[in-house]
């Protein structure tokens, strides 16, 4: 039996009753969706105090709405996604997107410079079995977008502190700051400076705890630009000792499509690979 | 949203299942009887497809692995160690011993992550009769709650080694991207003491269930390697005889493209369905599995429904979680760090070719590589594709059989039919192959 819910507060959206929680995909991995259940300790907890009316990884139950609070992973690929997006916007209180491929297109967003046509009919031997559009787009391409939470995959303390924050009726805390303020944080010499190694930390919004560079890697972005990031400025410095075609590439991974990473790309006359699909091999015959 | 329609007409009957749930990605399943005989079982896959064989041309090995990693975000592991292979293979790389353990140790965590995901979250709560874990755990919190626990250990061993549990970013081509130190490594030890009790229970569980009756021969396909329980290589073995190097995927099998799927379904070149995954190696390997797990297996008497029955895969997975996690504390107890992460390599130009056990079996990459190691083409044949026309095969034998039940039951059957195979949809639709040919 749900509780009766009280009141509702007059002046903001705080959640007032067991709020109905809904986790949908569209192109992606499954990976963020698969963090919420990666919470582990947490994730039976969250699940006493709230109703997860649709989750098709998790639960049998189906809901097609309305949510009060719809987290929504991957990006936008096919026309009947393009249909799906909008109606769920309109029966959603507060869409969240989570991940690369939701708020920046993720990786398949790659092919947004290619010739779709051409990568299509090279890759199917019968392109016309399959529906697909020639871009991958983030969801804020198509609807209004309330919250977002970053990284490819989402970082599981970023999901635990917005659940928390929603279920308290407080605004989460999401800082945005470059990667390097974390990196700096956690005492880890620089990489870039000491190493000479291709890091895009200093344009990529923290989350992941510096992670790669604790690893003795360069950050390579999957946070997505922090907000007004300079992405061709790094990309200048980067260039003083790299072609601008290797920096290119370093920005083309899973966030390429963000504005930031992607002024880099365009620079650079698009990301690695042929732009028109073709590659040594002859496309087979249908 | 999740339509379930049945339409009988006559002995004609149509079940068609929009929306599977409880597996990874998008899918439904289409049925079509006539006269009472099953016309067609087709597993529709309408999951967007995301050309990942096109995303990786133009890349180095290194950036591969960065890549592929994101086809699957149940199993980056399977898809970063085929890749990493490939390339050390191609290059001529030899890496350190204690390299080779590490990244066994990597594959045994995302092996436990994965099981403990399909059994505990997915599978168990679909054989008790619960819509979901999250169901059960109302009436029994602590079943859940010890799944979700030996989930996390499998999620630790690859966070400790990746610096996260989905898409670990420290598997470079010659090793690590820096040495994973041997404290790092000790501290997964309290963790995994309490995982082998929770994969004992596990076992005691899986056993106890008494899943829907359905027997059949099928084709088992899996690694095999002389030394230990296939993971990072092996050659290709099948119950029926088959013995080829994972190298020579290509001279066995093909896929073909279907109108009802996003994913490419693979055939022997004979023609012929086969399965891969953790019923196959069970079968194919029991000599292999630690002594632990083969103890198990005796136990209980499993390997007969293993081998024969798909509903029963949830004790093979059981079996491998006892496998993993006492190799995982085997090799946690033995380690002895590097004394550098990865060993210096210079690309070539040439093929790069690999085969490795994902979770959900075999999982096949090739890329041509030209002189500076970038991909100038690329195969990636993960195995949900090639299990669906064994899943298909399945379907329409296991129908009939139950076509005299309620609606609502049969189409539950079914579902749950295909969701003992734990297909992974997601990673199944993005291969997309270049040079596969389907004469209709």
């Amino acid at each position: 039996m749900l509780p009766v819910p009280p009141p509702a507060p007059a002046d903001r959206q705080a959640v007032r009753h067991r709020p109905r929680i809904g986790v949908v995909k569209f192109a992606s991995c499954d990976g963020c969706q698969l963090t919420l259940l990666d919470l582990e300790d947490d994730l039976l907890a969250i699940a006493d105090r709230v109703d997860i009316v649709e989750f098709a990884e998790a639960t049998s139950r189906r809901s097609s709405g309305p949510f009060d609070i719809l987290f929504v992973e991957g990006s936008i690929s096919t026309p009947e996604q393009v249909e799906e997006i909008l109606r769920l916007r309109a029966v959603t209180t507060t869409l969240v997107t989570i991940g690369a491929c939701a708020t920046a297109g993720g990786i398949q967003a790659l092919r947004n410079w290619a010739d779709h046509d051409a990568v299509r009919s090279l890759v199917y031997p019968h392109p016309e079995y399959v529906e697909s559009l020639a871009t991958a787009t983030p969801v804020a391409d198509h609807v209004a977008v309330d919250a977002e939470l970053r990284g490819c995959p989402i970082s599981p303390d970023q999901l635990r502190e917005f659940v928390t924050a929603v279920l308290a009726g407080r605004r989460a805390n999401l800082p945005d700051e470059a990667v390097c303020a974390e990196c700096k944080r956690r005492g880890i010499v620089c990489v870039a400076v000491t190493g000479g190694v291709t890091c895009l930390g200093p344009v990529t919004r923290s989350g992941c705890g510096a992670l790669c560079p604790a690893f003795g890697r360069g950050c390579y972005g999957c946070f997505g630009p922090r907000e007004s990031a300079n992405g061709p400025g790094l990309a200048t410095w980067l260039e003083r000792d790299r072609t601008p075609t290797d920096v290119a590439r370093a920005f083309a991974l899973f966030d390429a499509w963000s504005p930031p990473f992607r002024r880099v790309i365009d620079a650079a006359g698009g990301p690695p690979g042929p732009i028109d699909g073709s590659t040594a091999k002859e496309p087979p015959d249908a | 949203m999740h339509d379930t329609v049945i339409a009988p007409g006559g002995a004609d009957l149509d079940v068609d299942v929009r929306n599977l749930t409880r597996v990874e990605g998008e899918g439904s399943l289409h049925l079509r009887v006539s006269d009472g005989a099953v016309e067609s079982a087709h597993l529709e896959i309408f999951e967007a497809p995301r050309y990942f064989e096109r995303l990786v041309v133009g890349r180095s090995m290194d950036e591969v692995i960065d890549i592929v990693a994101r086809i699957c975000g149940i199993c980056p592991v399977a898809y970063q160690m085929t890749a990493v292979h490939a390339a050390e293979a191609a290059f001529g790389v030899t890496v350190d011993p204690a390299t080779v353990a590490l990244r066994r140790l990597l594959y045994c965590g995302e092996w436990i992550e994965s099981h403990a995901l399909h059994i505990y979250l997915l599978h168990l709560p679909d054989l008790l009769g619960y819509p979901s874990a999250i169901d059960l755990a109302q009436h029994a919190r602590a079943t859940v709650e010890g799944g979700l626990r030996l989930k996390r250990a499998g999620n630790a061993i690859v966070a400790r080694i990746g610096g996260r549990a989905i898409h670990p970013v420290s598997v470079r081509v010659g090793g690590f991207s820096r040495v994973i130190r041997r404290d790092e490594i000790a501290s997964l030890r309290a963790d995994l003491a309490e995982a082998l009790d929770l994969v004992e229970a596990t076992i005691e569980l899986v056993a106890s269930l008494q899943p829907p009756v359905f027997r059949r021969e099928a084709r088992l396909v899996a690694l095999r390697a002389p030394d230990e329980y296939p993971m990072n290589h092996g050659r290709i073995v099948s119950n029926d005889g088959l013995d080829i190097a994972a190298v020579d995927w290509e001279s066995m099998f093909e896929e073909r493209q279907v109108p009802w799927s996003n994913a490419l379904q693979a055939f022997g070149r004979d023609g012929r369905p086969y399965l891969l995954g953790p019923s196959s190696r069970v079968t194919l390997d029991a000599d292999l599995l630690h002594p632990r797990a083969a103890a198990a297996l005796v136990r209980h008497d499993l390997a007969d429904r293993i081998a024969n029955e798909p509903n029963w895969s949830i004790a093979a997975r059981a079996i491998e979680l006892v496998h993993a996690v006492a190799e995982a504390i085997d090799i946690v107890e033995g380690y002895e760090p590097p004394t550098v992460g990865g060993v210096p390599w210079t690309p070539r130009e040439g093929i790069a070719s690999w085969a490795t056990e994902a979770p959900r079996g075999l999982l096949f990459q090739r890329f041509g590589l030209d002189a500076d190691g970038r991909v100038v083409d690329a195969r990636i044949v993960p195995p949900t594709s090639q299990n669906q026309a064994a899943i298909e095969a399945d379907l329409a034998l296991f129908a009939p059989t139950v076509l005299d039940r309620p609606h609502a039951e049969i189409t539950h059957l079914l579902e749950q039919l295909i969701r003992s195979y734990d297909p992974c949809i997601s990673c199944a639709t993005h291969f997309l192959d270049l040079q596969v040919e389907e004469t209709s």
